[in-house]
């Protein structure tokens, strides 16, 4: 199956630092100064009580949780479980996709966008 | 207090068009205002009450109130998606419970077909005002896709199979082959959905829904008003709404926010799911179907497979009659939004006047629930009990 290219994300102010971490090869994920919970999609405000949150670099191990191959476009949607607990929305990249399977473990592997920008993909672990 | 008992669905309309490349969607939604009105009995001044959702073009309500030129004194434009219109139902009641409004107005139109949307599998633009944006659009998932995750982690933690998600594909088409204005009226068999190709694993192109332009209307009147109508008294029982997201990361795909929408609408009406004679159930997948039917607790969490198998959703042949218009796999599925055509044929059963061939006997109590978004990442759930007088 032919790879799709992936287009540069968009950006936020409250994306901005993670891509430019990114950019330096470090997986950032958010944790709550007050509840100690980490989250996924990184928000400034902990989407469990609003305490104040911070970035902190996180492994880029994970299972898949689930995941569906769009053949005839060449990509496979995801959502990753990482070891440290967010559940996150990525593509799965240079794997057979006949192979994936529910539980299987991954890890990080950055695919660099068009404009520079990494994003975090997943390849079989 | 309860919305039971305080609005009653006097009037229902599907517009016949599935492709209307010669309408404006605006004109659609009027179409679709004045079927309803003549299916009540009631005149366009009778209306002092106007919901719509995202289809309706313009600001909010503003741009379709001026082009019907229709005066009201109560207004809405919750967007939930396909959903939106089955939770209109519930706002209008409330509004009629309130003393706002007598005679409340919903309408829903669009032309997808006729400009070429690929609705389910084309990835669509980033948005940087939208949180969730910058972390997932790049990664493209589409409606296909997102749904097709629900049923692949559905089919590892219960079993699910295609074949039993096919049954529910081979349901509609059973229905949709006596809707003369069903858009697939060939009855299919579960190897036919099984060997369609494959669009996202698991889900085969028989698997989704069908891309339709048309619309549809619903008038939600006060008891007073139902009661000096002409037609057969469809009451509102009960209703429920409730959005669902990824809970800040942990993703729990194996229920919708039907699993809360639904217990509330029964807890409102007073019943149990093994009382509802036909249900309406949002069909823009297969898995769709499966898993609200657990969430609204028709069967056992990750026994859907097993309950929709062999027929068991067919009218006449099994348990649980559903859509029997088709539903969204078959007959119509406007402006990629399906809720109003989930309300508009458990009208029809409740009325005795579906089709007799899919006419369940004796209906006096029915479901519509349905989705808006995507259950896979985000989405609108909402469900309506109604009751037959």
């Amino acid at each position: 199956m032919a790879d799709r290219i992936i287009p540069s994300p968009v950006q936020s102010p409250e994306s901005e630092p993670f891509y430019a971490a990114a950019k330096e090869g470090k997986f950032m994920i958010r944790r709550c100064k007050d509840c100690h919970k980490p989250h996924w999609y990184p928000r400034s405000l902990c989407p469990f009580c609003f305490g104040e949150t911070d970035w902190e670099a996180a492994s880029g191990d994970g299972i898949i949780y689930s995941y569906s191959p769009m053949r005839r476009a060449g990509y496979t949607i995801a959502y990753v479980t990482l070891k440290e607990g967010p559940t996150m929305m990525t593509n799965i990249i240079d794997a057979d996709v006949d192979k994936l399977a529910c539980g299987q473990a991954v890890k990080l592997k950055w695919t660099v966008t068009e404009d520079g920008t990494p994003v975090p993909t997943f390849t079989p672990a | 207090m309860s919305i039971k008992g305080r609005g009653y669905i006097v009037g229902a309309y599907e517009h016949p068009t599935r492709k209307a490349p010669d309408k404006s969607v605006s004109q659609l939604h009027a179409e679709c205002a004045k079927g309803a009105l003549e299916d009540a009995g009631l005149k366009k001044s009778d209306i002092d009450g106007y919901i719509c959702a995202g289809d309706a073009p313009g600001m909010g309500p503003i741009n379709m109130l001026d082009y019907m030129n229709l005066k009201v004194g109560y207004f809405d434009s919750t967007d939930v998606g396909g959903s939106s219109y089955i939770a209109h139902v519930a706002h209008a009641t409330q509004a009629i419970a309130m003393g706002k409004a007598t005679c409340v107005l919903i309408t829903l139109a669009g032309r997808p077909r006729s400009e070429g949307q690929a609705t389910g599998t084309a990835a669509r633009p980033g948005n940087p005002a939208i949180a969730d944006s910058p972390w997932e659009t790049h990664f493209a998932p589409v409606t296909a896709n997102v749904y097709a995750m629900v049923a692949a982690r559905h089919m590892y933690e219960y079993g699910t199979t295609s074949e039993q998600l096919a049954w529910i594909k081979v349901a509609a088409s059973h229905h949709a082959q006596w809707n003369e204005n069903a858009m697939l009226r060939n009855v299919v068999t579960v190897e036919d959905v099984v060997n369609s190709p494959m669009v996202s694993d698991p889900l085969h192109r028989l698997d989704c829904c069908v891309i339709s332009d048309g619309g549809g209307a619903l008038i939600v009147a006060s008891p007073e008003i139902a009661r000096s109508l002409k037609r057969p008294l469809v009451k509102v029982m009960g209703a429920g709404e409730a959005p669902k997201g990824q809970f800040g990361g942990n993703v729990d795909l194996t229920f919708s926010g039907g699993a809360w929408t639904g217990p509330r609408a029964f807890a409102e009406a007073g019943i149990r799911p093994s009382d509802i004679k036909y249900a309406s159930i949002y069909d823009s997948f297969t898995i769709t179907v499966l898993q609200q039917i657990e969430d609204m607790g028709f069967c056992e969490r990750g026994q859907g497979g097993r309950f929709v198998s062999d027929g068991n959703l067919i009218s006449g042949v099994g348990k649980l009659p559903f859509n029997t218009d088709g539903g969204g796999l078959c007959n119509n599925h406007p402006a990629n939004r399906g809720g109003i055509t989930k309300v508009i044929e458990a009208v029809r059963q409740l009325r005795g006047e579906a089709h007799p061939k899919v006419q369940v006997p004796n209906c006096d109590l029915a479901l519509a629930h349905g989705t808006g978004g995507l259950i896979g990442s985000r989405h609108g759930s909402a469900t309506l009990i109604m009751e037959r007088e």
